[in-house]
């Protein structure tokens, strides 16, 4: 029983079919009769708000679960992935978001890591050999990697690279790309996309896992939305765009996806003047007023975070200035910015956010045991009513404020952040990429948040990779090139066009 | 409710061992005076274990506490025994403080160690050890001091039970509190959870780390002046492989040594389960030799069960 075929327009060869996948974890439905059919030879997208399915999927296709019910065909042959060797066996490869290599080997060393060539000697290892023959690899799929060069030292395309060339190496047909691009700059990405569209060419099936849309259009050829455990769409992407991905993800129009808003804008709050550090920002200066959203774009490695960090003491400022409503401020530590009533919410929320194992209200209450009266002593029942309350009023998903950190969707776990530094009472909050990694019914929320706080009247750096969503939310924005402020922008009077200009390209312009 | 079954297989193995001995020996077992006796030789690892489940928490962990108490020890033994010119009561206090100021320093040592020289804290600790061994040999050229006096913390009685015992009692209770309904407790289970999400929470994270080691080296001279006073003598070779009992009683009881996770109730469950087990194969006339060997399987064991309910904890998610 199939509930929806894929509407395929050219009948190539099937690489891969799943037909009627079930899985249910304890009482929750993770996939509900999904039924998925991969052509040889094609990027197949799949796209799904967070929790609606697509890791659990591709985790049975990786031989990770089982599924309750279903089957698995790939090239023709019915296949039962009882474990991921079985699943390697099978031709399937995962290249997951966290990649996977031994840093201290290099490059031929991890693609061949439990292959390894022999040498005339009994249980040794040929290194030349196996340097020659990832050469010769790259080389066939026309990557330019030395094979001599060690993990460590390479880019994060790079290392994307190796983790595309092991699959390679294991004679992989169906590539499984969770999120690749989401640690990459602009320029890796492009690259990554001409190696996706060289290995399709090479007669390679590519399942594609994406929240970046604009990509899903513009690389692959058939989407897939799963939404709730089901799928509820496949169609080749020429019949698509973006609002119509959208639509079938969320199951609603998307209207007011960046909320309007009349900004009522105050006084100046904050003023950093000649801000630099060792981290590579040199004389940034600029000021936020209140009620108003300052946005700051830039390219990775643009400085951006590193202004969030100077401001906020955790790097040290070697020049500059912050004044905070009228006062020169003395910052020596993340407790100090705190206690002047600055929040930052860091870009890695699992790296420098999170306790990801301790539970959420300990979590939201962290920074302010202190102000909350909990000094000396916590009260715990008080507690989980503060978090509580605070947790409803940004509509945080949770079993409970007890529950772990890590039992909460990505958008969730955002916001227990945001409730932290809602619950501090900050004065100046700097959201560095509140949206990276969260889905687009969560984002949605994020930017209705903003807008809140701003009319609150407090004063937000909103930092951000993505133009459309700067667009859609700040008052002005700033745009930051290697370590320096290159542009200063009313939201109204510019363009995309400009800020990237601005952010990409070496030119004297002072904004 | 994953973390409360946890919580209950130490506790259900407890329950079952003190159950089954008192079915085999009823009479040599199941009295109070044998219950007091185990209680009271568990106060000191207890004692110390209290510190070492903060440590461990936070991430860390301390291998210099059994040559702490033995330098602590020796401290408290040299003033009441070279010290001249008080009354004998006074110098029992003398010596008493000087072990716990002892302890406390020696904390203090490693604490600032770790934290001023950003070193880990085994190597840290590793390092003390060695030291703390060596200048308690070099004390009184490797030789014990007796202090026949000094009973009181060791072998006297309060309301028919052991002073010792009524200490450890207050420890808990204080360390229970600290980890569950204090600021500085909250701080350690952030720090070790995500230390770096804990100094961007604004976190205090060096002097959380300072004050953790300190009132461990403290507990330490506590139970340094308990296990002088029951042998009534101070002895260089206090507490050697100490270490290694404390932290396997708060591994027993849930303790992560990734950091993040323990509990008080778990190390004490993991104390006594220690305790019990040794005296009741000591009663059982099994050798302690195999009591090492079942010790051993029991560390192993309580951990891969810990490791199988989080694995299933996770797939169910």
């Amino acid at each position: 029983m199939i509930p929806k075929q894929p509407q395929t327009t050219d009948a190539g060869p099937i690489a891969l079919r799943m037909t009627g996948i079930s899985k249910r974890f304890g009482p929750v439905q993770a996939l509900s009769d999904v039924s998925l059919v991969v052509r040889t030879g094609t990027v197949h997208a799949l796209v799904g708000e967070n929790g609606a399915g697509k890791s659990t999927l591709m985790k049975i296709l990786s031989g990770v679960y089982q599924p309750d019910t279903g089957e698995i065909e790939i090239h023709g042959r019915r296949q039962v992935l009882a474990n991921p060797a079985q699943a390697i066996d099978a031709g399937v490869s995962m290249i997951y978001q966290e990649l996977d290599l031994a840093e201290h080997l290099t490059v031929a060393e991890n693609i061949y890591l439990g292959a390894e060539p022999r040498g005339p000697l009994p249980f040794a290892v040929s290194h030349g050999r196996m340097t020659a023959q990832a050469g010769e690899l790259a080389h066939r799929y026309d990557f330019s990697i030395d094979p001599s060069a060690r993990v460590e030292s390479l880019a994060t395309g790079d290392c994307q690279v190796v983790e595309i060339l092991k699959s390679l190496r294991r004679n992989a047909s169906i590539l499984v790309m969770d999120e690749p691009t989401s640690s990459l700059s602009e320029s890796e990405a492009k690259r990554l996309f001409e190696a996706v569209r060289r290995l399709r060419s090479q007669g390679l099936s590519i399942i594609y896992i994406s929240h970046r849309l604009e990509e899903i259009v513009d690389l692959a050829d058939e989407v897939s939305v799963l939404r709730d455990g089901r799928l509820v769409h496949s169609e080749p992407v020429a019949a698509m765009n973006i609002p119509k991905i959208v639509h079938h993800m969320v199951g609603r129009e998307l209207t007011d996806f960046f909320p309007s808003r009349t900004a009522h804008i105050g006084e100046v709050l904050i003023q950093a003047e000649g801000l630099s550090s060792d981290a590579g920002i040199d004389d940034v200066g600029f000021q936020v007023r209140r009620g108003e959203i300052v946005g700051m774009a830039g390219l990775v490695g643009a400085g951006r975070t590193e202004v969030a960090r100077a401001i906020f003491g955790v790097d040290e400022m070697t020049a500059g200035r912050v004044i905070l409503e009228g006062r020169d401020l003395d910052i020596g530590s993340p407790a100090d910015a705190i206690a002047e009533g600055i929040a930052l919410l860091t870009e890695d929320r699992k790296r420098t956010g999170l306790c990801l194992e301790l539970a959420c209200s300990w979590n939201i209450t962290l920074p302010n045991l202190g102000q909350i009266g909990f000094r000396p002593f916590i009260k715990p029942g008080q507690e989980n009513r503060i978090a509580a309350d605070v947790g409803s009023r940004i509509a945080i998903k949770w079993s409970s404020p007890r529950a772990p950190a890590n039992s909460l969707s990505g958008g969730n776990q955002q916001k227990l952040l945001i409730a932290r530094w809602l619950l501090a009472n900050s004065k100046f909050m700097i959201f560095d990429e509140p949206t990276r990694g969260i889905d687009v019914g969560a984002k949605a929320e994020i930017y209705l948040l903003l807008n809140r706080l701003a009319e609150e009247g407090k004063a937000i750096l909103f930092i951000s990779s993505e133009l459309p969503e700067l667009f859609g939310v700040a008052d002005r924005i700033l745009v930051m090139r290697r370590g320096r402020l290159v542009g200063n922008l009313k939201t109204k009077e510019t363009t995309p066009e400009e800020v990237m200009h601005l952010a990409a390209v070496e030119e004297k312009r002072e904004g | 409710m994953n973390r409360f079954v946890r919580q209950l297989l130490p506790f259900g193995t407890l329950i079952l061992l003190i159950a089954a001995l008192s079915a085999l020996e009823p009479d040599a077992f199941l009295t109070a005076e044998n219950f007091f006796n185990v209680l009271s030789r568990s106060s000191v690892n207890g004692i110390i274990a209290m510190g070492m489940t903060a440590v461990i928490i936070s991430g860390g962990i301390d291998l210099s506490v059994g040559s702490m108490m033995a330098v602590s020890g020796m401290v408290a033994g040299l003033i009441m025994t070279k010290v001249t010119g008080v009354s004998p009561i006074l110098l029992m206090w003398l010596g008493t403080l000087g072990g716990l100021a002892t302890g406390l320093l020696c904390g203090l040592l490693n604490g600032a160690l770790i934290t001023r020289l950003s070193l880990p804290p085994f190597i840290v600790t590793l390092g003390t050890m060695s030291a703390f061994r060596g200048v308690s040999y070099l004390m009184n050229d490797g030789m014990m001091f007796d202090v026949p006096a000094y009973t009181f913390l060791g072998q006297s009685t309060l309301a028919g039970i052991p002073v010792n015992v009524l200490i450890f009692l207050a420890i808990t209770l204080a360390a229970f509190f600290i980890l569950r309904y204090m600021p500085l407790g909250r701080y350690t289970y952030a720090i070790g959870s995500n230390r770096q999400a804990a100094y961007h929470a604004g976190v205090n994270v060096d002097r959380t780390l300072l004050v953790i080691y300190t009132l461990t080296g403290l507990f330490v001279g506590l139970a340094a002046m308990i296990a002088t006073s029951r042998t009534v003598s101070a002895q260089p070779t206090a507490g050697v492989s100490l270490e290694l009992d404390v932290i396997a009683a708060v591994v027993i009881g849930g303790a992560s040594l990734s950091g993040g996770r323990g509990t008080v109730v778990g190390t004490i469950i993991g104390t006594l389960l220690i305790s019990f087990l040794r005296n009741g194969l000591t009663i059982r006339g099994i050798s302690t030799n195999v009591q090492l060997v079942v010790i051993g399987a029991i560390i192993i064991g309580a951990v891969a069960l810990d490791q199988m309910a989080r694995a299933k904890a996770v797939e169910s998610r």
